[in-house]
């Protein structure tokens, strides 16, 4: 989901280029093993509701469960192509778009336990609740623009548009992560609680001014 | 999913017939006895009355006894004592509500004062002890509405907080009572965190505070309070949303001005002074109109209506009459 996209990074040339990637990184099991991990989070969530040891207010954390898992995947998805760079393993990004659509899966779990748990699925209740509160509004727009990027995440998609489209859309996801960030800090802000949010905010400021700093130093590409 | 509830609490069948039960069913045949609780009692018997409205002591505390108050009496299923116990605002403990049930151990409740100040012909500091005699102990089943959107009924042990108020005899210039409770950094990890102003205060109005819904709480379940529940001494104003119900007091004064309250002090586009449970007031940020019942309502369940003054209407509405409650929130 991240767009920063350069030539020479992208997903099948880095998987050519052995001689710098670690064979770790290209073994068949990576990837299995990587969707593995991303799914546990959900898994301890289902096993929670179902067994009831999610507290007293099961319904409340699955919402807040989901919701900070979304926002985990777009700080780890964003995480890839920094560390790409840092560590010179372009094989990396491979992992990427699964990441993203992980970020997409989570971000859909948080809105359909909302819609369901907190509203019934009763549209009109819900068309009348994210209008009236910003901070609903807020994340339900970033929500929706994950929909696109993930719509155009298999390949086909991204030779259809072309690859200079393609990334231009994927830069939504700056605008993204920065409306989860404010979706969040607005709920917190309900107990002045920033703590965690700051802890995220510092994540993604330098996630985005690195990207910043690369267009910068090395001009743009 | 509530078949498959189950935290802890299942009362083992030694339980049963333990002398609390006892007890508390003699105490109901009393009642039915003297007619004391009149017309309701038809309503009672038609459900599972007996079993519901007899409060098993948990066994986790000193015992509180008292005699069952009809005071706001409600006959809802209570929220089960380890829901009641773990789930708590307190910010003193850390803002997570699980938080209070794990770091408030290290609070202690004696020696303990409370300081009654102010405009009062009267004033004392009372220890905890006293406090605790000076009016005879009630239990009393409140439904207790968070501003959050979730709601438990509690079988609260305490006294009119106008016991107390009578004794100390407010002057003419007693408008409000102010609770200030305790703000120890030794024994409270998240006092000095910039989450409120400590001490928490909040306050009431006097024909609030004077009216018998008003408890000043000692205890739940039949026992004391415990630690994250706001022992030794707190307040509980079932009409009003939760945090006007001060927790670990160590002061009450009797003020002329309107107090400032924490809430209000923190955010007053959010949080008023009068904090009734009103579904008709939205919070700026959520919707106040539905609720969900902690350890009832199950996960998949829609949440329930909010009454107005949180089912107290009756009883607190002319306290009300003629202010817009839109504007007094």
């Amino acid at each position: 989901m991240s767009a920063v996209l350069k030539p020479g990074a992208s997903t099948t040339v880095s998987a050519r280029s052995p001689a710098r990637a670690k064979p770790a990184l290209l073994h068949p099991a990576a990837k299995p093993l990587l969707f593995m991990l991303c799914v546990l989070p959900f898994v301890w969530l289902f096993y929670g509701a179902v067994a009831n040891t999610l507290g007293a207010n099961p319904a409340e954390a699955l919402i807040r469960s989901t919701g900070d898992w979304t926002l985990r995947f777009l700080c780890i998805t964003l995480t890839v192509t920094p560390l790409r760079q840092w560590t010179k393993q372009p094989a990396l990004a491979r992992f990427r778009r699964m990441l993203g659509l992980f970020a997409f899966f989570y971000v859909v779990l948080h809105f359909l336990s909302y819609a369901w748990l907190d509203m019934g699925f009763d549209l009109a209740t819900i068309a009348h609740d994210i209008p009236k509160r910003p901070f609903a509004l807020v994340g339900f727009t970033a929500f929706v623009l994950m929909i696109p990027l993930a719509a155009t995440s298999f390949n086909r998609a991204i030779k259809a548009l072309g690859a200079k489209r393609w990334q231009a859309l994927h830069k939504l996801v700056y605008a993204i992560v920065l409306l989860g960030l404010l979706h969040f800090f607005w709920m917190k802000a309900a107990k002045n609680n920033f703590g965690e949010v700051a802890i995220y905010a510092v994540v993604i400021a330098f996630l985005l001014g690195w990207r910043i700093q690369q267009r910068l130093g090395f001009g743009p590409e | 999913m509530h078949l498959l509830k189950d935290r802890g609490f299942a009362v083992p069948s030694s339980e049963v017939t333990s002398r609390d039960v006892y007890e508390g069913r003699r105490h109901m045949l009393k009642l039915l006895a003297m007619g004391a609780a009149g017309a309701t009692l038809s309503a009672w018997a038609g459900r599972d009355a007996l079993a519901q409205s007899t409060t098993v002591r948990p066994n986790k505390l000193a015992a509180l006894p008292g005699s069952r108050s009809s005071v706001g009496g409600t006959m809802e299923k209570l929220t089960p004592y380890q829901d009641v116990t773990t789930y708590n605002n307190f910010y003193e403990f850390g803002t997570d509500k699980s938080d209070p049930g794990r770091n408030a151990h290290t609070l202690k409740t004696r020696p303990w004062t409370v300081a009654v100040e102010g405009e009062v012909k009267k004033p004392k500091v009372y220890d905890i002890d006293e406090l605790i005699k000076l009016a005879p102990m009630e239990e009393r089943i409140y439904r207790l509405r968070c501003v959050e959107g979730w709601s438990m009924v509690v079988p609260w042990m305490g006294y009119s907080m106008s016991e107390l108020i009578k004794r100390v005899e407010p002057t003419g210039q007693a408008k409000y009572v102010e609770f200030v409770t305790l703000a120890d950094p030794k024994t409270m990890p998240y006092v000095g965190s910039r989450v409120l102003e400590w001490p928490y205060i909040e306050g009431l109005r006097m024909d609030e505070a004077m009216h018998p819904l008003a408890l000043l709480t000692f205890g739940l379940y039949g026992e004391v309070l415990p630690n994250q529940n706001g022992a030794p001494v707190r307040a509980v104003l079932p009409w009003k949303y939760g945090f006007k119900s001060g927790k670990s007091i160590v002061k009450i004064r009797f003020v002329e001005k309107e107090p400032r309250t924490s809430w209000v002090k923190a955010n007053s586009g959010e949080y008023g002074f009068y904090s009734n449970v009103n579904p008709k007031v939205d919070h700026p940020r959520w919707s106040q109109a539905t609720e969900r019942r902690i350890g009832e309502d199950g996960i998949f369940q829609k949440k329930r209506p909010t009454l107005m003054f949180n089912g107290y209407e009756s009883q607190v509405g002319q306290l009300y009459a003629g202010m817009d409650l839109a504007k007094y929130f």
